[in-house]
């Protein structure tokens, strides 16, 4: 599924008014909100300087970004995997299905992974003839539907159990049309059953990183279902497929990152499984691939990293700006179009999907500043929604004639008496049409208010005019 | 700095068009705190510029404001968002200039949040006023988040006579006013709105009281689309004595 967040407005209106979607989005402040309120309360240290700790290891491995590449490539090959570059989405999707064509596999299980929704690898998988199956049970379920997800940690997160029903229903036709599948276990023992069976069967495994440590050369991610191991362990071949911000100098960065991470995401304290993966199996492992791949996807991150931006790199996926975000509240993720939604979308879709696609995003938050409060690396994300505001509105995207409009009110509005003149006026007018009434119901111009609220009548002088002339 | 400090009040766009008694709100709390106020000929701190992704218009509006207001012991703002304007905003957008941005830096010193500054510069506790309503507070984001104003407001406005106040459930969450954000995505905006309506009607509260007239133009305009019994006002014309006015977009009596 493409990126495309130009129906920006009217995907938002369309969810305001889809009752599955606002059910679910009714569970963001009990299943994430106070989650991780508690779980930052119960910690001994204080959020803001674990934050503190968390912003400085991300901001001085971004300045070093080149070196711990450099070093963790060499890592990984020391230890018997092999680290592939991609500076974009088609160059990503072509190195993974050579590997996937050159290790002569079939069928591909795939952890949960952000990335490689960013870089649209399933559908290409599948027209390289691969099958791709997501083992993570949200992926799972999105894919068995052809759906994108709707919330990064989350991403089944708008639908229903009976929508999960109706889906596995539709897809194992195999199974007796008379078993029971009206609570959540049951749904989760069949994607269970279904899922082993893919599990042992995959010729190769994809799975994300949360973190690459430098000075090891491991990539690690957090699951919970278990399904992160069973992908990354049983096959033949295990490709980590993410992006090149996540690599940090060492491994006790991470155990600073991780506190952040899970209780940010979900409120644990840490999640089921921590895995880390460094290498193919070694001659005395018990389990494990026996080629190991490391993807480094680019796909923008490097100019963000030379931008003034750059700070929208600090991100460890774990959607707590999402989950306190009023705009993804009341809309959702897929209402937004593009991979990542919320505040951490805006500020980072436009410099992975470019403006032209993406210029509603930036505008598409009231700036009330909520996600910067629980972001567990400080990012400025408003600062940063700011910034591609001003790439909008100086390089014209979208052409509009409400920055002409702006022009000239600020131009009026640098000359006070002019302005007050004008407003003066404004004021007469809309006097005029709300009559005997306290407010204005329609205006010709700014109509977008009054689709949906009425305007308080201006005073009959205004404060300066009265201030002037008082006694 | 004389015993009676200079105060410059920037009014701004919406209490000087929309709601005048604000300003004059503003000035008796400030004389009552002991201030000389002034009101010097001004427009608009630049905010509508600044948040379209105008930088350059909203840099030029702020070397206005600077060059304005830079005289004054204190410039006060009846608004937490005009206020983070130039107290927030202001050095970041001139940090640039080596003539301004100094001087950006020196207003954005002394700019205070009208509440904030009554409580915390001037050390106002309590005001001698009466209002016979139970009204539920709005944080604006921009006063919680960019001017840290919280306990300040709810202090004197419990000082007043026959009043009761109460926090929302979601006293964080923005009522999606945000500007242009409330023309450009008017639906999504309306059903923050309606959100923190509900919560105010949750309180029992028959009146809805803020610190920013933006967030109270959306919400009293919402409200009377909708035909819910709520009053809104600005918490200045409360604690002024001045709230036996109509409330914002009723109809004259």
């Amino acid at each position: 599924m493409t990126t495309d967040a130009t129906a920006f407005p009217q995907e938002a209106r369309a969810a305001l008014t889809n009752a599955r979607l606002q059910g679910a989005l009714n569970h963001l402040k009990e299943g994430f909100q106070v989650k991780r309120a508690k779980a930052f309360d119960a910690y001994p240290i204080p959020f803001e300087s674990l934050r503190e700790q968390g912003r400085a290891i991300k901001e001085a491995a971004l300045s070093q970004l080149d070196e711990l590449l450099l070093q963790f490539e060499a890592k990984v090959t020391a230890n018997g995997g092999k680290v592939h570059w991609a500076r974009d989405a088609a160059e990503a999707r072509d190195v993974i299905t050579r590997i996937l064509k050159e290790s002569g596999a079939k069928t591909v299980t795939k952890g949960k992974s952000m990335v490689t929704e960013e870089i649209e690898l399933n559908p290409h998988l599948i027209a390289n003839g691969l099958t791709p199956v997501e083992t993570d049970l949200g992926e799972y379920i999105i894919q068995l539907r052809n759906e994108r997800p709707s919330h990064i940690v989350a991403p089944a997160f708008h639908l229903r159990r009976t929508d999960v029903e109706e889906s596995f229903r539709e897809a194992h036709q195999a199974l007796p049309s008379s078993r029971v599948l009206d609570n959540r276990p049951a749904l989760v023992s069949e994607a269970r059953g279904i899922l082993r069976r893919h599990f042992e069967a995959a010729d190769a495994g994809i799975t994300g990183a949360n973190f690459l440590v430098a000075e090891t050369g491991s990539a690690i991610i957090v699951t919970n279902e278990g399904n992160g191991d069973l992908t990354r362990l049983l096959p033949r071949t295990h490709i980590v497929v993410t992006g090149i911000e996540k690599v940090v100098p060492r491994l006790e960065d991470v155990s600073i990152l991780l506190r952040l991470l899970t209780r940010s995401a979900t409120g644990q304290e840490i999640t089921s499984y921590v895995s880390f993966m460094s290498g193919p199996k070694h001659a005395d492992d018990a389990d494990g691939p026996q080629n190991f791949h490391v993807v480094l996807v680019d796909n923008g991150r490097s100019a963000l990293l030379g931008s003034p931006v750059r700070e929208v790199l600090q991100c460890i996926r774990c959607g707590a700006c999402m989950n306190h975000c009023p705009v993804y509240g009341a809309i959702g993720g897929h209402a937004y179009g593009a991979t990542y939604p919320g505040p951490l979308g805006a500020a980072l879709d436009p410099g992975l999907d470019g403006l032209a696609k993406t210029y509603h995003l930036p505008f598409a938050s009231s700036f009330c500043g909520r996600c910067e409060t629980v972001c567990p690396v400080k990012i400025p994300l408003t600062k940063i929604m700011r910034f591609w505001r001003n790439e909008s509105f100086s390089r014209g995207i979208p052409a509009s004639s409400f920055n002409r409009g702006l022009k000239l009110w600020a131009w009026a509005a640098r000359r006070p008496a002019l302005y007050r003149t004008f407003a003066s006026l404004a004021a007469r007018v809309m006097r005029m049409i709300a009559g005997k009434s306290g407010r204005v119901r329609s205006l010709p111009f700014l109509t977008g208010w009054f689709i949906v609220r009425d305007l308080a009548k201006p005073a009959s002088e205004s404060f300066q005019s009265q201030w002037r002339r008082r006694p | 700095m004389s015993e009676r400090p200079r105060v410059g009040l920037l009014v701004t766009c919406l209490a000087d068009m929309f709601r005048p008694q604000v300003g004059f709100a503003a000035v008796r709390l400030l004389e009552q705190a002991g201030c000389d106020v002034d009101v010097p000929e001004q427009s608009c701190c630049g905010q509508p510029a600044y948040n379209a992704g105008d930088a350059k218009d909203a840099a030029a509006l702020a070397r206005n404001v600077i060059a304005t207001f830079e005289r004054y012991d204190y410039v006060v703002v009846p608004s937490g968002s005009c206020g983070g304007m130039v107290k927030q905003h202001y050095p970041k957008l001139l940090a640039d200039d080596s003539k301004w941005g100094p001087r950006a830096e020196a207003l954005a010193e002394k700019t205070h949040e009208l509440f904030s500054f009554l409580v915390n510069v001037r050390g106002m506790k309590s005001v001698q006023a009466t209002c016979s309503a139970n009204a539920a507070y709005h944080d604006s984001c921009s006063s919680l988040r960019e001017m840290g104003v919280g306990p300040e407001p709810r202090m004197l406005l419990k000082s007043v006579d026959g009043l009761s106040v109460h926090d929302l459930a979601e006293k964080e969450t923005c009522c999606g006013f945000g500007g242009f954000f409330s023309v450009k995505y008017p639906e999504v905006s309306a059903r923050m709105a309606d959100d923190k309506i509900a919560d105010a009607k949750k309180t029992g509260a028959d009146t809805l009281l803020a610190g920013d007239l933006g967030c109270l133009l959306h919400l009293a305009g919402r409200i009377a689309r909708k035909g819910e019994p709520l009053r809104v006002r600005h918490a200045a014309e409360v604690l002024a004595g001045m709230a036996d006015t109509p409330a914002i977009g009723e109809d004259e009596t």
